[in-house]
């Protein structure tokens, strides 16, 4: 598959601190029926930046987009929205697009429009922005079809161009094309290509290693709910200084080797 | 015997009379079961005169319909006014309540899960007593003076649909809510907004909600008999007319009810399968 996103050129060096953190996440720990889901999780997100979550099953990865987005409160360590404590308002400016899309049983326009009014955007607003993210999306002319009619693929796009339609500044995608075809995989792609070049912050939990080599800046490996690894992209994927990521990717590169192709 | 010779020389025209003498000598204090079983027995004669009288009385009562009998249409515009206006309120206070408690968590919901689904099976004469004390010159309403008026019937039915509507709402949307909760979350949707849309995307669902409440609202003859008085041409219903009709052997016009009854139970239920069947409304439902 081609490389739909164009790298920017300051692309901006990945681990370590920033100077102005978006979110950042210290020391953060969940658990659930006295099992430990989440462990002393540190990590800085810089704005603009493509961040891809990778791990295992079970590694971790939907809670810490949970925990991002404020589903979840964590049982240890603070999540900060632009160095101030996590609130409600901080979910408002960030969208979450579910490995399973949630779609209302309404029209496709329906369900944008939807969205855009639990924001507080109305009239004529909502109107022209879900047609513009119908569009972006390809799908105008299923526009006023049952949302839950449209195949796997195409609900998926409308889950987000809805959650783009938002214009959040933090797109948060949890394995969006898991269990897609590669033409809508591309599309998706496509999607959040169009959103980073707007300037969103993209942070997307995958298992496809070669999508997140078209699409990351940063990979955060997760491992039994701690990071394993975090770093540059080229550096995770193509030179992992952990065990862990060394298994994962071997086993990775032994099932599918077509994905080596790809960079 | 000699009795129940002379029934049996009696014509078909005139078994109002039979059965009259039949239900006089069950209500006499004097007779106890087994000797109601005995004359009943010795009364078979009379139930063949029944029993061949059948096809007459149910021509009757088909004549009775097609012909649009006054009596007949008031009994049955009045149950349906009174039938349709207690499930439409039980909608109104019901639908919101149930949506706010399958969408809402709160202590104690378990608690009100478990009564209002206890409430569903309330006995109907139990909440005809209730509301008649409610309502008679002695109780706390009295000075309203709705006993004996359909909309003492309204308030009763009403009662007994509003639980149904309630919990069945509740369920389905608790189901729902499951399914859209964390999308809500993400969004930030408020508590009006996510009860409103709750309820517009269940609306298929919820059909056949009202329609379980109408059923249950339109069949129900023990609390608007209490209530009503079953007063002709001011409280009588369809249920209260059939069974008057029959006590006192007028069957044309309690089997002519009765078939109209079966008719809107079956028109209800088309209307339940027809919202729920078509594959552009399953993507709704």
């Amino acid at each position: 598959m081609p490389d739909s996103f164009p790298r920017k050129a300051d692309d901006k060096v990945i681990s370590g601190t920033f100077s102005a953190p978006l979110l950042e996440m210290r020391g953060v720990g969940l658990g659930s029926d006295g099992r430990r889901i989440i462990g002393g999780i540190d990590l800085k997100l810089a704005e603009g930046q493509r961040t891809v979550i990778m791990g295992a099953n079970g590694s971790g990865k939907t809670m810490l987009l949970r925990l991002i987005h404020g589903l979840e409160s964590p049982d240890e360590g603070n999540v900060l929205w632009r160095g101030q404590q996590l609130e409600r308002f901080a979910r408002d400016r960030q969208a979450l697009v579910f490995q399973k899309p949630v779609m209302l049983r309404r029209t496709v326009i329906a369900n944008i429009e939807f969205a855009l009014s639990a924001r507080g955007i109305t009239g004529r607003e909502k109107k022209r922005r879900a047609l513009d993210a119908l569009e972006m999306a390809h799908l105008s002319h299923l526009g006023l079809k049952p949302a839950r009619l449209l195949s796997g693929g195409e609900q998926q796009r409308v889950a987000v161009a809805r959650a783009i339609a938002c214009a959040p500044e933090i797109l948060l995608l949890d394995e969006p094309s898991a269990s897609l075809d590669p033409a809508s995989t591309a599309l998706i792609e496509e999607l959040i290509g169009q959103a980073h070049r707007r300037g969103v912050t993209i942070i997307l939990v995958t298992h496809d290693i070669g999508q997140a080599r078209r699409i990351a800046d940063r990979v955060v490996f997760l491992h039994a709910g701690s990071v394993a690894e975090d770093g540059p992209a080229s550096q995770v994927l193509e030179a992992p200084r952990s065990d862990a990521v060394k298994a994962w990717i071997s086993g990775r590169l032994y099932f599918d080797p077509p994905q080596k192709n790809d960079t | 015997m000699a009795e129940t010779e002379g029934i049996q020389k009696k014509t078909l025209s005139d078994r109002k009379n039979v059965c009259a003498i039949i239900f006089s000598g069950c209500n006499h204090p004097q007779n106890s079961s087994l000797d109601i079983v005995l004359k009943l027995c010795k009364f078979s004669r009379v139930q063949e005169i029944l029993h061949i009288s059948m096809g007459t009385i149910f021509s009757q009562a088909i004549q009775l319909i097609i012909t649009a009998d006054a009596a007949l249409l008031e009994i049955v515009a009045l149950s349906l006014r009174v039938t349709l206006t207690a499930v439409g309120l039980s909608c109104v206070i019901g639908l919101p309540i149930g949506a706010v408690l399958g969408a809402v968590s709160f202590p104690g919901r378990g608690l009100v899960n478990v009564t209002l689904n206890a409430l569903m099976g309330l006995p109907p004469v139990v909440v005809g007593l209730v509301v008649y004390l409610t309502l008679s010159n002695s109780g706390p309403l009295g000075v309203l003076q709705l006993l004996y008026t359909p909309t003492a019937m309204i308030i009763a039915q009403t009662i007994l649909v509003l639980p149904i509507v309630t919990a069945l709402t509740r369920q389905m949307v608790e189901d729902l809510n499951a399914e859209y909760a964390d999308h809500f979350s993400s969004l930030g949707v408020r508590l009006h907004q996510r009860v409103a849309a709750l309820i517009w995307d269940g609306r298929h669902r919820l059909m056949t909600t009202v329609l379980a409440g109408f059923g249950r609202a339109i069949a129900e003859v023990g609390a608007v008999m209490i209530v009503g008085g079953n007063i002709n041409h001011a409280t009588r219903v369809m249920t209260t007319a059939i069974a008057l009709e029959s006590s006192k052997g007028n069957l044309e016009l309690a089997l002519a009810l009765g078939v109209i009854l079966l008719l809107v139970a079956l028109i209800v239920n088309g209307l339940a399968m027809t919202i729920r069947g078509s594959t552009l409304r399953a993507a709704y439902a």
